[in-house]
């Protein structure tokens, strides 16, 4: 049991010294996008490796939360100079002898040059996770020690300082005085409205009801988005350190996390995080010798996006179906159980501890005048570096796409980005200066939302964008109240048919009307940017719309009803189109112009995709 | 006492009171399909929306669930309300074309072009929770309830099967604003939500007044004798 903070700065020794008796560290990258590219066998290949060299004593194996650059995975980082390797055993043939290359690392010091990161000159290479500009851009104050720590151990977390915030709340600081920090800290919520994280603790503080309930919202549902589930996954007992000082804030003794049941992982880790909380005392009775009881439990979403909007939210925590309520009475002083209830995301709580340990004048140093602190975003699409990213607030998307980024895949150029999820906007290449936060968003009819970033290219048709966004919307609206159930569909209606090519002029005004009734006219935040994939295409891309309508023309070459594929006189009948051609409908004789059948042709771009000499042409 | 206006007029309302009733009561004509006077109001057709004005601040609330307060500025008229009224009768209209009150509605807003292709598979039902409600908080009996969601959102009993809770008193049918649900009394037999029913027969007159299941819930909840409730009201 912990109970003092000599019990903390033990633990943290007794772990220092551990690892001072291996004399070599692997950090193996446990996260989403690593796993689904063959860490965990990278991992068993490595302990096998390791125990038949006699090695296993010498060299701690860590198996952390995600590193961030997914798109180098899987991710193995050696000792604390961070050697960095890169796509290890991506191709599976060359897994072995990339495993045996890291064991002589270990072994000799010799770096191999062939499991490192290119640079951007040409011939030289990234030795360490410092000199690559994906990680020395960032600024992580948020994931900091994930995918440094085993987020399954409780003692890793506390000898990187873990808990430390909690005593010193419970122990040194009143409650008032916790609160005027949040507050002065400047932090918004994290989750997307970006509403002042320290009124809404001073008015569920100041609610009248008991009991009152701290909530953390976990449920991450917008595609291409995985902040939450990195975080919830790779350090979750910072997520529950944030929520203990916030029920002591506020006077709470009890808090649910609400994880969508999809992310498995997360939601054992969180389980893992609370049972070692308890055991240990920091969750329960008289936490810290203070009198102070917090307990909090796990809650499992089941799969509707609507569930990470607070009322729906509560609702299925209160196990009925995930609709929202109107707030016009706000959840701090009625929410959950109709009792005072105070919701953040899952990163606001986990900004909690930074801004206890660090102090709020500092947190308030990092961001601009109205934003403080960090954000991450997942940086997705046609993008040479996707991953995970975090900045202060206040980047410019020219940084986060490009300094970060790596810039756009193939060197193509950049379109737009999509952020703040579905119900988001596409923001042009005209913005790429703007300093990113929760107003300059908004004010260009985007949103912040919970930090997804994708980025599209001259590949991506505007009018495609917005209907697959606003397909995702009108299958995830929970169909409660009449303009975003029937609003949605019959814009998705107006949309298809554009993309078909049989739109009409007054389809564009049409959409803008509607647009604008389903924004106002919805129940919950969802309803109510949920015609922003829309309108926000409208705004800057009129003249793809208007291709498509009147010139009957996909600019981008995306929408199949209005495109076929020809070959020029450039093509050197190499065959290979032919050959990969699904529907045999590309002839011609070897050396010589290929021609398409176009009645028979389906329209999938294999032969686009694989000519070597851009004969192919979408027309 | 609160004091506020709509369009221009003083009104007085009670605290807690939410504006809709308040403007009813004052003559306003605001449309309304979920909101009913003994369930109150749910915020699901979005027909009663009106534009608030707070201080500098402006926007539009539905006004079945947007409490009164001191000094609030509320317009029933604005293009943005009517912009969102007009719009969801179109909506509605276009997924219940057969729906009489749609029909009235679209004529006396002026939607007269409907510029959706017609539903013909959702009925006269516009999912505005009045009969689950009605169920649940009226009768006690909770046999309905949504399932799905989106356009597959539906009123059904549990798993589409006929409903053991259900007594047939036929409650939903009489609050649906649409007249969407299907009742049927014929040869002593009641039909509804896929289920049929015995009536009960008056053992004074013979004539079917109720049925059987529904004069065993009344039973159960008042303890009156169930032979007493076989007798129909014009024969005790």
């Amino acid at each position: 049991m912990i109970q003092s903070l000599d019990d903390l700065e033990n633990i943290k020794k007794e772990r220092d010294s551990q690892y001072r008796k291996h004399k070599k560290t692997v950090r193996i990258c446990f996260g989403p996008g690593c796993q689904a590219s063959g860490s965990r066998k990278i991992y068993e290949l490595l302990k096998a490796e390791l125990k038949s060299e006699s090695l296993q004593s010498k060299v701690r194996v860590v198996t952390t939360g995600c590193h961030g650059l997914c798109e180098r995975g899987p991710l193995v980082i050696l000792n604390d100079d961070e050697i960095f390797y890169q796509s290890i055993g991506k191709r599976k043939a060359k897994a072995e002898e990339e495993i045996r290359l890291i064991i002589n690392t270990i072994k000799t010091g010799e770096i191999a040059d062939k499991l490192l990161m290119d640079s951007h000159e040409k011939g030289k290479k990234y030795t360490s996770v410092k000199e690559i500009p994906f990680y020395s851009f960032q600024k992580k104050i948020i994931l900091n020690i994930v995918g440094k720590i085993d987020p399954e151990y409780i003692d890793e977390y506390i000898a990187h300082d873990g808990y430390k915030a909690l005593f010193k709340a419970l122990t040194t600081m009143k409650s008032d005085e916790i609160l005027g920090w949040v507050q002065k800290s400047g932090l918004r919520g994290r989750g997307g409205g970006g509403f002042a994280t320290g009124a809404k603790w001073k008015s569920c503080k100041e609610a009248h009801g008991s009991p009152k309930y701290i909530l953390a919202n976990g449920d991450e549902g917008d595609p291409g988005a995985f902040m939450d589930r990195v975080l919830m996954e790779g350090n979750p007992h910072a997520i529950l350190e944030g929520m203990i000082i916030g029920g002591y804030t506020i006077g709470s003794n009890q808090g649910y996390i609400y994880v969508r049941d999809e992310y498995p992982l997360a939601v054992k880790r969180l389980s893992t995080a609370i049972e070692q909380a308890r055991k240990q005392g920091l969750l329960g009775t008289n936490i810290f010798n203070t009198g102070f009881d917090f307990d909090i439990a796990i809650v499992r979403g089941g799969g509707a996006f609507v569930c990470g909007e607070s009322t729906a939210l509560m609702s299925s925590l209160e196990g009925k179906s995930g609709e929202p309520r109107a707030k016009y009475i706000h959840t701090v002083e009625r929410g959950l159980w109709d009792k005072p209830s105070n919701l953040n995301n899952v990163e606001t709580w986990a900004c909690i501890p930074v801004i206890i340990n660090n102090g709020w004048e500092w947190f308030a140093s990092i961001g601009n005048e109205k934003n403080k602190g960090t954000k991450v975003f997942s940086l997705v699409g046609k993008v040479k570096n996707t991953g995970l990213v975090e900045v202060p607030i206040g980047a410019t998307l020219r940084q986060i796409i490009y300094d970060i980024g790596g810039g756009i895949q193939d060197d193509r150029e950049f379109k737009a980005v999509q952020t703040g999820g579905p119900s988001g906007g596409c923001i042009p290449k005209e913005y790429l200066e703007t300093p990113i936060d929760f107003d300059t968003l908004r004010e260009l009819g985007s949103m912040m939302g919970s930090g997804g970033m994708i980025v599209m290219d001259d590949r991506n048709c505007m009018v495609d964008v917005a209907r697959y966004f606003l397909k995702f919307l009108v299958e995830e609206s929970c169909g409660k109240c009449v303009p975003c159930r029937e609003g949605t569909r019959r814009m998705l209606e107006i949309v298809e048919r554009i993309c078909d090519g049989e739109g009409k002029e007054e389809d564009i005004a049409h959409l803008e009307e509607l647009g604008r009734a389903v924004n106002i006219g919805s129940l919950c935040g969802l309803g109510q940017s949920a015609a922003n994939p829309v309108l926000s295409t409208l705004k800057y891309f009129m003249d793809e719309y208007e291709a498509h309508i009147k010139d009957k023309k996909c600019p981008a070459g995306v929408c199949k009803p209005l495109i076929h594929y020809t070959i020029l006189e450039n093509c050197t009948g190499c065959t290979l189109c032919a050959r990969e051609c699904p529907s045999n409908c590309i002839t011609g004789e070897k050396k010589k112009l290929h021609t398409i059948n176009q009645d028979k042709c389906i329209k999938c771009g294999m032969c686009y995709e694989v000519c070597k000499f851009g004969a192919v042409k979408v027309v | 006492m609160i004091e506020f206006m709509i369009d221009g007029k003083k009104v007085r309302a009670q605290e807690g009171e939410f504006i809709l009733p308040v403007a009813l009561r004052e003559g306003f004509d605001i449309p309304t399909l979920c909101h009913h006077e003994t369930l109150g109001s749910d915020g699901r057709c979005r027909l009663c929306v009106v534009e608030v004005a707070r201080g500098t601040r402006k926007r539009i609330v539905t006004s079945c669930l947007y409490q009164v307060a001191e000094g609030i500025e509320v317009s029933t008229n604005t293009p943005d309300v009517m912009l969102v009224r007009k719009s969801v009768i179109e909506l509605l209209y276009a997924r219940c074309p057969e729906a009489e009150v749609l029909q009235h509605l679209a004529r006396k807003f002026g939607v007269e072009d409907v510029r959706y292709a017609k539903d013909h598979d959702k009925g006269k039902c516009i999912l505005c929770n009045i009969c689950i409600r009605t169920c649940a908080e009226i009768v006690g009996v909770s046999a309905l309830g949504f399932s799905g969601k989106g356009m597959a959102k539906k009123v059904t009993t549990p798993f589409d099967e006929p409903s053991d809770a259900c007594i047939a008193c036929g409650a939903c049918v009489v609050a649906c604003p649409t007249g969407h649900i299907f009742m049927k009394d014929d040869k002593g037999v009641r039909t509804i939500w896929r289920k049929k029913f015995p009536l009960a027969q008056c053992p004074v007159c013979s004539r079917y007044h109720a049925p059987v299941e529904q004069l065993k819930y009344i039973s159960k909840i008042t303890n009156v004798p169930l032979e007493t409730l076989m007798v129909c009201q014009d024969c005790k």
